[in-house]
């Protein structure tokens, strides 16, 4: 941590001496135009109505370990997913993937970056084809990228089923006679047919049950160690963040308000509205406990609140929080925006 | 078969405000009759929180459904009994059902959008509630829909007693749904996943507003959900459900802490959790497998394929319910057997 100096940082977080960066993002932004058709508009005399889904983001992930995002509805993690494998392009600011921009890279590169960052989505009834054997779907990356032929592709894929804990004898049969964990299972195995670095997870157990969740969390984890894989873990559950993330960044109406290591985040918050989240988590031995709420929403996106978004929730709210946005600035571990984080550091993590 | 008495709640004396006993409910299909319930006790006190947990197919929502008779047909209570303040409400026809809802019994669904009338506005759905269930007049029935909104902590409640449903915030509905429910005055009320589809901190907020209400009010709640966390923080009795059996059922500090089924260690151990005290490690408990489909529930305990301290009986009989003190476990563990 050499940049102990509280010193304001406008774009470029990356820590110097955090060695092996695989993804940087800087100054992300993406917004949409949800306004109505224009007669509609000019008839009605509204303006424009622009959502501002990913305002400024930036953080940097190392390589082999998990970066998460956790933020509530409406903070833009899944946009940020995107525009990170390069399936929406950002309004502002940039990705890069070892170098390489995906939203300006030539085909060629492309395709070659293609092949290094795969996806797991959240639902695994929705993401595989049902009228395809699993074996065509974990068997079409290899294919695709000219990474084994004829009867390699097969074997293939067996090892790849076996490595996600299903058996390769599955290969033959239909995404329906499975259920939704092995589902998961098998969108597992097509991510890693490619032999990616960077895995976008977006809510990958969010539709599992329990038990089911601890299989996929355990096999995510096991397979991070084996192949030395990245992860972007996008979530709204702080309890699988904190088992799976090394750093997080926590998301707000589309600004990242809180990036730290996990331990730091969990045991000492500097943001009023990271420390309010880990308050309204339920706790396993949360019995009688009284819960600290602000009583207040995520507010609509399209008209955010001025200044720092979540300021008519805040507890340590000042006078200049509504005028603007608190410049991200470096405080211990953590990287915060917000003008009273040392208040915030020394009420400590939330009510218990 | 299996002899199936739950010890009730705590004390004797005072009959419990819910008793289920031995529900049975049925679904026959063209290949045999599945049993998505099958033989679920329990009792639920006055102003008492019983929280309901279990993974998808283990049979909450669809005991819910059975006690206040919103079963679809041809789904239907094969044998048990539902007894609500001393009256047995199973098998009551739709008529004398539609009396029992609303005016005895409140529900809160998951999704608060479908339980709530999109073209009309919450004043007129609330008030409508209250001339139903309640003998007011039109004018008091809207005075208490006005006064079951500043309840539930809506701001501005009278300004807002006109507008309709898709003015107000996820939040802001669920806890119209709320006042909807509490304003005929029913005894029990039957949450199933209340804030399932809500973010975490209006989940804090609404699961906080429930206890105080029901407490308040002596109402007492049958809260389903399939999260733990949830069930520690607000619930005072837990029945944990697997394949449509109580697998245990009791204090929910003394079933959390020292549970006695070995699926319960399983559920517990699997969680992931962000209290500050509890180490999670960088390994999950697992408990292998997957909840069983309703047409393959295992022969004996339905839980033995997947339960690390299986034994041979296990899979020949069904355990018995054991009582422990002031909970009950189902687990040959704990049974003696031949």
């Amino acid at each position: 941590m050499s940049g102990a100096e509280s010193s304001t940082i406008d774009r470029v977080p990356v820590r110097d001496e955090a060695g092996d960066v695989l993804v940087e993002v800087q100054g992300l932004s993406r917004r949409f135009d949800v306004s109505s058709a224009w007669l509609n508009r000019v008839v009605r005399r509204e303006d424009k109505r622009i959502l501002t889904a990913v305002d400024e983001v930036s953080f940097s992930v190392n390589r082999g370990e998990t970066y998460a995002l956790v933020g509530e509805s409406g903070s833009g993690k899944s946009t940020i997913a995107k525009m990170v494998v390069g399936l929406l392009a950002p309004s502002a600011g940039s990705v890069r993937i070892d170098g390489t921009d995906p939203a300006n890279a030539r085909p060629a590169a492309m395709t070659a970056l293609r092949r290094r960052i795969q996806m797991i989505f959240q639902d695994p009834y929705a993401s595989l084809n049902p009228r395809w054997r699993v074996a065509d779907i974990v068997g079409e990356p290899i294919r695709t990228f000219g990474l084994a032929s004829g009867n390699e592709v097969g074997k293939r894929v067996g090892e790849l089923l076996e490595q996600v804990g299903l058996s390769a004898s599955d290969a033959t049969k239909y995404p329906h006679e499975f259920s939704g964990g092995q589902r998961q299972r098998i969108g597992i195995a097509r991510a890693l047919a490619s032999e990616p670095e960077l895995i976008v997870c977006d809510e990958p157990t969010s539709a599992l049950d329990v038990s089911v969740q601890a299989q996929v969390l355990n096999l995510m984890r096991d397979l991070q160690r084996d192949l030395n894989l990245t992860y972007l873990f996008i979530t709204h559950d702080l309890s699988v963040v904190r088992f799976m993330a090394d750093t997080i960044g926590v998301l707000y109406l589309g600004r990242l308000v809180e990036s730290a290591p996990r331990e730091a985040l969990f045991e000492r918050p500097t943001h009023p509205y990271t420390r309010m989240l880990l308050d309204a988590a339920p706790r396993l031995d949360g019995f009688e406990r009284v819960h600290a709420t602000d009583g207040g929403e995520v507010p609509d996106p399209i008209s955010p609140p001025s200044g720092c978004h979540y300021h008519p929730r805040c507890a340590f709210r000042v006078d200049k929080c509504d005028q603007r946005y608190p410049p991200r600035r470096v405080l211990g571990p953590s990287e915060v925006a917000c003008f009273e984080a040392e208040r915030v550091l020394d009420a400590g993590a939330g009510s218990g | 078969m299996a002899s199936n008495v739950m010890p009730s709640s705590a004390a004797d004396d005072a009959a419990p405000l819910l008793q289920v006993r031995d529900l049975v409910v049925e679904i026959p299909t063209r290949r045999g009759t599945l049993r998505p319930v099958d033989g679920v006790s329990f009792t639920i006190r006055a102003g008492e929180i019983l929280g309901v947990v279990g993974e998808s197919g283990a049979g909450k929502s669809i005991t819910g459904a059975a006690i206040i008779g919103l079963l679809e047909r041809p789904t239907r209570i094969a044998s048990g009994s539902v007894t609500l303040a001393g009256t047995r409400i199973d098998g009551l026809s739709e008529r004398e059902l539609r009396r029992v809802r609303g005016a005895r019994i409140g529900t809160v669904f998951q999704d608060p959008s479908t339980s709530l009338n999109p073209l009309k506005s919450i004043g007129d759905q609330l008030a409508e509630t209250a001339l139903a269930h309640l003998s007011v007049s039109r004018a008091e029935a809207r005075q208490r829909a006005l006064q079951s909104l500043i309840d539930v902590g809506i701001p501005a409640a009278a300004e807002r007693l006109d507008a309709f449903p898709h003015q107000f915030s996820g939040g802001m509905r669920q806890r119209v749904v709320i006042a909807l429910a509490l304003i005929g005055d029913p005894e029990l009320v039957i949450a199933d996943e209340p804030t399932t589809a809500l973010d975490v901190s209006v989940q804090a907020q609404i699961l906080t507003l429930l206890r105080r209400l029901c407490t308040e009010r002596g109402v007492g709640v049958m809260l389903v959900t399939h999260d733990m966390g949830v069930i520690a923080e607000t619930t005072d009795r837990v029945a944990v459900l697997y394949a449509g059996r109580v697998a245990e059922i009791g204090p929910t500090r003394r079933v959390l802490t020292d549970a006695a089924h070995p699926y319960t260690r399983g559920l517990m151990g699997s969680t992931p959790d962000t209290s500050p005290d509890r180490d999670i490690g960088d390994r999950l408990v697992q408990v292998p497998g997957a909840m069983p489909g309703l047409a393959n529930i295992p022969t004996g305990c339905a839980f033995h394929p997947r339960c690390p301290s299986a034994m041979s009986i296990c899979e020949q009989r069904e355990p018995h319910t054991t009582v422990l003190g002031d909970s009950a476990v189902r687990c040959w563990l704990h049974e003696d057997y031949p």
